[in-house]
């Protein structure tokens, strides 16, 4: 009987599958959001986030570290050379040994190349330079690597995403796949597709990470965070940005 | 070597649709400070009150002339924004002043040549 209520979904599933070609289900978080919350990001000109934007395309005009070299001194005008850049990690990164997001990718250039410390996750800095180069994809479908070596990271963080944590023992997919839509207290549970990082959110009055939102549902479902420098945080960014492969980059995107 | 973990404040502003403005026909500004807003109600980790440290005042000038003020309040979110309508006879000088709580000044001037 089970068996056969399974054979069913999956034909089913095969069939919403062959439209899904034409017809994708993903939704970004922007769709769930009220009509003025959508105009703020439509807007450059409201959007708040735009504050972070300046401040990005100022510090890449700047010298930083004991190199005293600018970001533009090797990349030049990013609205060329950054075009893309974000809808394309995490990547592999050699040198590292292992991948790297946006930020460590920056990280990497200044410790590298700047000879000036690593920002920490959540700096200011850091945010205003992700918001900058983020907006030069702004458009793109996000494009993770065909990357091989970036497997058992997608891996982990597809694993991750389906495990049960914290005192309410919820997983990420029992809100955001199973139950997307719907409501949590006065809020609408969107499908948690990362396509808009670092995001203004009206509940922060400022800019965000990725990571800031992923620990506030780890925090919300009463799990433990991990440490900032946790490999979780970039497995489950790994797997976000397998699943919402082909939809537009929206960076700097602005949430309720 | 720089500190890593609390960047310096800045004050940052933007302003939009001078040059979208016309001569002689109103034209909507809109101005954005990047401001916190604290509205003096919240407490810190520790248990303590956060003083209060808000906004209070927007006045922008065309050659001295006011054209649009606010007053500004404890419940506005933070990073204000404002939009507003001017119609600008010919070519001046605007002036954009946020004050605020603490002594906290920002003043941004910009030339205009509505066409």
């Amino acid at each position: 009987m089970r068996r056969r209520l399974l054979a069913t979904a999956a034909t089913a599933a095969l069939l919403v599958a062959g439209q899904a070609a034409a017809d994708d289900a993903r939704r970004s978080g922007q769709q769930f959001m009220s009509p003025a919350v959508q105009a703020l990001q439509r807007d450059d000109a409201q959007n708040p986030a735009m504050l972070w934007v300046q401040d990005g395309e100022q510090l890449w005009r700047s010298p930083a570290g004991d190199s005293g070299k600018r970001c533009a001194d090797c990349h030049g005008d990013a609205a060329r050379s950054m075009a893309g850049v974000a809808a394309r990690y995490p990547a592999w990164d050699a040198q590292a040994g292992g991948a790297l997001n946006l930020a460590g990718r920056i990280n990497a250039c200044r410790q590298r190349h700047q000879q000036a410390p690593a920002l920490q996750a959540d700096h200011a800095d850091l945010l205003a330079l992700l918001a900058y180069v983020g907006l030069q994809s702004r458009g793109m479908p996000l494009r993770p690597p065909d990357d091989a070596r970036l497997g058992p990271l997608r891996q982990q963080g597809q694993a991750l995403w389906q495990q049960r944590l914290g005192q309410l023992n919820m997983a990420c997919t029992h809100c955001h796949d199973q139950r997307a839509g719907l409501r949590l207290g006065g809020a609408t549970i969107p499908q948690g597709h990362a396509t808009g990082y670092p995001t203004y959110r009206l509940e922060w009055q400022g800019l965000g990470s990725l990571q800031r939102r992923l620990r506030g549902c780890v925090v919300g479902v009463r799990a433990e965070p991990w440490p900032s420098e946790a490999p979780e945080w970039l497995a489950l960014e790994a797997w976000l940005a397998q699943r919402a492969a082909g939809m537009a980059v929206e960076t700097p995107a602005v949430r309720p | 070597m720089a500190d890593a973990t609390t960047p310096a404040p800045r004050v940052r502003s933007l302003i939009h649709g001078l040059d979208k403005l016309r001569r002689g026909q109103p034209g909507e500004l809109r101005v954005t400070l990047g401001h916190p807003m604290e509205n003096g109600l919240r407490h810190d980790g520790f248990g303590n009150v956060v003083p209060r440290s808000i906004v209070t005042r927007f006045e922008c000038r065309l050659d001295g002339q006011p054209v649009f003020t606010a007053d500004l309040y404890t419940a506005i979110a933070a990073n204000p924004y404002l939009a507003f309508w001017l119609r600008a006879d010919g070519p001046g000088t605007l002036s954009f002043e946020w004050t605020g709580d603490w002594g906290f000044s920002h003043r941004e001037t910009r030339a205009i040549d509505p066409t």
